[in-house]
């Protein structure tokens, strides 16, 4: 009886311990996977960039002087207008603006093809790059600043 | 005590390699020549030119903390560094000219003249009279740099606003526009008078045309004739990545050097030249495929150099004072490539066209190189990190030649020790 009732308590606690340690590995499994994907998210990220902006902005992300601006250490590149930087990717640019004080004369190739969660990859990549040390872009930041850019264009 | 030592060795050790690597002014040239730094940080100096006297002026890309635009340096003591210096104009820049007692610069959409005294200072630095305006500034390609033939004509670039004259500019998939509406005032030499005042387009001539962008022009006075070295498009491989691999964009297309006569055409945007072809190849926004052949119909250049490197000034040599295989030849400044990325960049040097009868002999050699600073003969992989780049060039009286560079604003100076 005194067993019988130890046992109970023992596979009470076993219970309890399990029901921890898999809502444990739950969240550590969890976080590996968001780790994982934010890692995937980087490689992609990466991989973009190289096949679309390094040709001007340089291996680097230092630009070309007068021609195409850097995106190391822009204060745009970094800031908290996310929809700006979408558009800019999706639309291209060719406008006669400072940026950080200086001027720069070539126009932007727009990307009609690339993709929400592509372009949310790559601006995550930029942002987190060299010195830059700005938030990563979610998909829905990309949804919504696309949602606008169509409104706009309409 | 025996760290200070050490300490106090150390730095004087690289205090004297700092000299030796310094020696020439970091530059690299041929037996016989130096250099030295004849200006530094003047701001961003594009063109140069040179009065009778010696004074140099220098027409910068944007204002200096001064906020001046032209840059007028004075060597009093002769010992080849600059140590009288000022400046005037609020305008930024790339041409500039000394033409008798005139000096000549330019906005990115206007010609200016001033008057100079008998001592080379400018009579009227805050009154120029406009001899044209109104040219296209469309941000690309924007530099308006000029010449004179022996007479009082203007040459003047005016850059296409473009790459390819594609409908939609460096947009994948946009055709190339058939003519391209662009040439009508851009993408060619327009000749002006250069006694005339408040000229415009319609006052001009297009001297030649078919050309996208010309930073680097000169007169060739022993054959009278204008000699251009374009800046050829860009990204192949970005647009065109099955017709063009990356290393194939490296090396296309070539960056070329014409003889011009009026009426040349050179072929932008519907041709570029493939160096290794030796050919003109029609582009891919009019239906090319990397091999069909372009028109006959278009200039053939006198020198095809390597792609991407940008040429940005032309001289002539006139002088005594080099060995003589340099008279009547031609230096050609180039400021170094972007496009050649991910491969690493080119150019960054100041090369010699040789000359024989009046005529290009289509070779081509690097004539003062190490602008970029770069440690052991390092290639440069991203233009910003070059310490200089080369820009403008001038010949002195006394037949050295200048070099200016357009990051920091230094002035190399580069003579012969007989």
């Amino acid at each position: 009886m005194i067993q019988f009732l130890m046992n109970g308590e023992i596979n009470k606690q076993i219970n309890c311990t399990v029901k921890i340690v898999s809502k444990f590995t739950l969240l550590f499994c969890f976080l590996i996977l968001a780790l994982w994907g934010n890692a995937q998210n980087k490689i992609n990220g990466k991989k973009i960039y190289e096949t679309r902006c390094l040709v001007c902005h340089q291996a680097d992300g230092g630009g070309v002087p007068n021609m195409n601006p850097p995106l190391d250490g822009s204060t745009n590149v970094q800031g908290k207008d996310i929809v700006r930087l979408v558009k800019i990717i999706r639309n291209g640019y060719d406008e006669r603006v400072a940026l950080d004080g200086m001027y720069y004369n070539n126009a932007m190739t727009a990307n009609p093809d690339l993709k929400e969660d592509a372009i949310a990859d790559v601006l995550s990549y930029i942002r987190t790059s060299w010195s830059n040390k700005a938030g990563l872009v979610t998909i829905s930041q990309v949804k919504a600043a696309l949602f606008k850019n169509k409104a706009a264009k309409k | 005590m025996k760290k200070q030592i050490q300490l106090v060795s150390i730095i004087i050790f690289a205090f004297c390699m700092n000299i030796i690597a310094q020696e020439n002014a970091g530059l690299t040239l041929p037996t016989g020549f130096k250099a030295n730094l004849y200006a530094n940080n003047i701001g961003s100096a594009r063109h140069i030119t040179i009065t009778k006297s010696g004074i140099v002026f220098a027409k910068l890309n944007n204002p200096n903390k001064e906020g001046n635009a032209i840059i007028r340096l004075e060597d009093t003591n002769n010992d080849g560094i600059a140590d009288k210096i000022n400046g005037f104009a609020k305008y930024g820049g790339t041409g500039i000219f000394v033409k008798g007692n005139s000096l000549y610069a330019s906005s990115n959409e206007a010609i200016f003249k001033y008057e100079l005294d008998s001592k080379d200072e400018v009579l009227n630095p805050l009154t120029p009279h406009t001899i044209v305006s109104g040219l296209l500034d469309r941000r690309q390609h924007n530099s308006k740099s000029i010449t004179f033939d022996k007479g009082n004509n203007i040459y003047v670039n005016i850059g296409a606003y473009s790459n390819a004259c594609q409908e939609k500019d460096r947009m994948p998939g946009s055709q190339g526009m058939m003519p391209c509406p662009i040439l009508d005032s851009a993408g060619g030499i327009w000749k002006f008078d250069g006694t005339k005042e408040n000229q415009t387009y319609k006052d001009g001539k297009r001297y030649a045309t078919g050309l996208r962008n010309v930073l680097g022009l000169d007169w060739n006075t022993e054959t009278n004739q204008l000699y251009v070295a374009q800046h050829g498009r860009d990204q192949l491989n970005s647009f065109y990545p099955n017709l063009y691999s990356d290393a194939q964009n490296a090396e296309l297309p070539a960056e070329t050097f014409y003889e011009i006569k009026e009426g040349d055409n050179a072929g932008w945007p519907y041709v570029y030249y493939d160096p290794s072809q030796h050919k003109k190849i029609v582009s891919p926004e009019y239906g090319g495929d990397s091999k069909k052949e372009g028109s006959a119909e278009f200039k053939e250049p006198v020198v095809a150099f390597p792609a991407h490197m940008a040429p940005m000034a032309v001289l002539f040599y006139t002088g005594n004072q080099f060995p003589a295989k340099y008279k009547n030849g031609a230096f050609i400044s180039f400021h170094g490539s972007w496009n050649r990325a991910p491969l690493p960049q080119e150019g960054f040097f100041v090369a010699f066209v040789p000359f024989k009868d009046g005529k290009a002999t289509g070779e081509w050699e690097i004539f003062a190189n190490g602008f970029a600073g770069m440690e052991n003969g390092t290639k440069v992989a991203n233009p910003n990190k070059a310490k200089a780049r080369p820009c403008g060039l001038a010949q002195g009286p006394d037949g050295s030649i200048y070099v200016s560079d357009d990051t920091k604003g230094a002035i190399f100076k580069i003579s012969y020790n007989k």
